[in-house]
């Protein structure tokens, strides 16, 4: 138990301070790194949890196709620093009124936070029933596919529009002339090649 | 309970045993440089390396040490952390996956119950390595050689996603070893062949070997996010690229020729141990990767993109609504 | 018809197929390279490879002095300086060959009227330095006398063609 603790507080301050290093960093690239960082970090959390299935669907996810397009977008940036800092005080104002909002909700939130009754027994078992040989995976295939499968397609039918939008807002039809490789590919001699005796002298 | 009980022993033993996958791993990368040039002499009549030792046999030896001797060299532009980070991550992603690679049965450092999730969270990082170097390298070659290994990598995963999930649908585990124990009476390469030759053709693209290697593309661009690595850190990269080649060998054997499984279960056949099948199997899917390199050119990037996600993707998502729907109507599935 | 056909060629990879055989067969023919340090391919009499000074077979040496190679050299690489000999005959006291700037063409073979520079069947003098390629006439005078069987033998060889 002592090691797990350790491990606990190890990764949490990493996640902790690689979260930190995200929004300080001055280049960005290194600002998605530490991201990635923060991700791994919180699977390890996770694992440490017994939920290993969310961990893993958190690295494939999130670090495996999600932070790589981020990383894709990012360093593509061409990033002026004296450009970027100019406005600040300008909009310092602004800036600080919506911050404030945002804490003073926060505070809000948190004031109002009760454990729920009954909740300290769930913290000691975390992983939901051992005994019975269910694994994480089945569990959570149980309540997604059983309990929660309208929240669940409903879910999935939202990521679609998104997805579906995101093409019609990016799809511009463009009058280039398309290779289709079937088509060479299928191309016959006799289809295209005329073979002419051509006299000498007298051209076709 | 003591400390040394508790704490030291286990620890020792973990190393040990992670030492006795890794090692080999090591020497057998270095000896699949040598089986590779030697298998694509012999495919193009040539010899192959002959001069060091019998046959050739030290070249790889004294290509580490010459690798080692050598300056490495940090371009003055380079973003010098990330760039050192990222051929140490590439190498490292290679060998770590290997925790929950069944040998034989019972031989796994880590029989973790979702160790395809695992192996595939791990092939999906492979990326970072070589988007890392492009862009530390500060060179416009690296960086489209990163671009492009972001972009590819990502395609070919998702259909290898839907193809391993389809494999899980036979199975009813994610476990590895219980992966093979399903296929002890038919590999998966037959009932679910195209499936096959489709997450084959994906792990060379996973791999950036030939030919799907544009973000190497030596003549084009110059060797791609490799173009600025000297000495040990390109080595890593070598190294790590071929790991991975012997990783998703070991990934297409798992999860389709049955692993450690003999091909005919009666007696001349089962007497040979599970470990020699496991690599003799490895080494075919190895040879398949070399000869491929061997007879096939280089693709288009655009034809790459299609090849991904308008051939692979449809048919690996049609396959898994086949399966299941085969599964369910025969009554296959497994309890 | 054509198009089942087609749609069954491409479905079956068969053009994949049939490459990948080729190569397969490839890989049992004979090799056709050479395990070039340990084995070599035949060169022919008139191979104009690393040059040397020829002695007659009572040890003196060829060279006249003439000149004729150094005059028809077109890479200029050939230098000679020439006084007579205690004994009267004219022989030379300076023959260097510049080997970075011949070219191999073989002239200063042709040119000369009693067989003494030749060049040999070696080609394997690659050196460290430039300056071990500046040939004197010593080390000229060393590789006649190393490669004289051989030397002899090539020009027997030739003889009936000139």
């Amino acid at each position: 138990m002592v090691i797990q603790g350790l491990a606990f507080y190890l990764f949490a301050l990493i996640t902790v301070a690689a979260g930190v290093m995200v929004i300080t960093a001055r280049n960005p690239v290194h600002s998605v790194l530490y991201l990635i960082l923060a991700f791994f970090n919180s699977a390890a959390l996770f694992l440490l949890m017994g939920a290993e299935f969310v961990a893993f669907i958190l690295i494939i996810v999130y670090v495996g196709a999600v932070a790589v397009l981020f990383l894709f977008v990012v360093m593509m940036l061409d990033i002026d620093f004296a450009r970027l800092r100019e406005g600040v005080v300008r909009y310092l104002p602004i800036g600080a009124l919506v911050g404030l909002v945002l804490l003073v909700e926060l505070l809000v939130v948190l004031g109002a936070w009760t454990i729920a009754p009954g909740g300290e027994t769930r913290i000691a078992s975390p992983q939901p029933s051992l005994e019975s040989g269910l694994t994480n995976t089945e569990a959570l295939g149980n309540l997604i596919y059983t309990d929660y499968v309208y929240a669940f397609q409903i879910a999935g039918l939202i990521l679609l529009v998104a997805m579906i939008g995101a093409i019609v807002l990016t799809l511009r039809t463009r009058t280039v002339r398309r290779q289709r490789i079937a088509d060479q590919v299928n191309r016959r001699p006799e289809e295209v090649l005329v073979i002419r005796k051509v006299e000498p002298g007298e051209g076709i | 309970m003591g400390f040394w009980d508790g704490y030291v022993w286990p620890l020792i033993l973990i190393v040990l045993s992670v030492l006795a996958i890794v090692v080999p791993i090591i020497l057998l990368v270095a000896y699949l440089t040598y089986a590779e040039r030697k298998v694509m002499g012999a495919m193009q009549l040539r010899q192959g390396p002959m001069v060091v030792g019998p046959f050739g046999l030290l070249q790889p030896i004294a290509d580490g040490v010459k690798l080692m001797a050598k300056e490495t060299i940090i371009p003055s532009g380079a973003n010098r952390v990330v760039f050192i980070v990222a051929p140490m991550l590439t190498f490292f992603l290679a060998l770590v996956a290997w925790a929950v690679i069944p040998f034989d049965d019972g031989w796994v450092l880590a029989n973790i119950n979702v160790g395809i999730l695992y192996l595939f969270a791990i092939s999906s990082l492979g990326v970072y390595g070589i988007v890392m170097a492009g862009w530390a390298s500060n060179s416009r070659y690296a960086f489209l050689g990163g671009l492009r290994s972001a972009a590819q990598m990502v395609s070919y995963e998702v259909s290898m996603g839907f193809i391993i999930i389809s494999v899980l649908l036979c199975v009813g585990s994610l476990n590895l070893s219980d992966i093979v124990r399903a296929q002890q009476d038919l590999w998966f390469c037959i009932p679910l062949f195209p499936m096959f030759v489709i997450f084959f053709v994906s792990t060379v693209a996973e791999t950036n070997r030939l030919p799907f290697d544009l973000p190497e593309g030596e003549s084009e661009i110059a060797g791609g996010f490799m173009v600025e690595y000297s000495a040990m850190t390109y080595a890593l990269f070598f190294l790590g690229e071929y790991a991975n080649m012997i990783l998703m060998s070991g990934m297409t054997t798992v999860l389709f020729l049955g692993g450690w499984l003999s091909p005919f279960a009666f007696p001349p056949f089962t007497w040979i141990p599970g470990v020699i099948w496991f690599a003799l199997k490895v080494a075919a899917c190895l040879f398949v990767f070399i000869w491929i390199r061997a007879t096939f050119p280089r693709y288009r990037y655009d034809q790459l993109m299609r090849l991904g996600w308008k051939v692979f993707l449809p048919a690996s998502l049609f396959w898994i609504v086949l399966t299941a729907g085969a599964l369910i109507a025969f009554d296959w599935l497994p309890k | 018809m054509a198009f089942i056909d087609r749609a069954a060629r491409s479905l079956l990879m068969t053009e994949l197929l049939s490459g990948l055989g080729l190569t397969l067969k490839a890989m049992f023919k004979p090799k056709v390279t050479l395990n070039y340090p340990y084995e070599k391919g035949p060169i022919s009499p008139r191979f104009r490879g690393e040059h040397a000074l020829r002695r007659y077979p009572n040890g003196e040496e060829r060279c006249i002095a003439c000149k004729l190679c150094e005059a028809i050299c077109p890479a200029q690489a050939i230098t000679i300086e020439a006084e007579p000999r205690e004994d009267g005959s004219r022989r030379t006291t300076r023959y260097d060959i510049d080997m970075t700037k011949c070219i191999y063409c073989g002239f200063c073979q042709e040119a000369c009227p009693v067989d003494a520079i030749v060049e040999g069947p070696n080609f394997e003098f690659s050196t460290e330095t430039r300056e071990e390629l500046y040939y004197n006439k010593q080390k000229l005078l060393e590789n006649g006398d190393r490669w004289e069987p051989q030397l002899a033998a090539n020009i027997a060889a030739d003889a009936p063609y000139r």
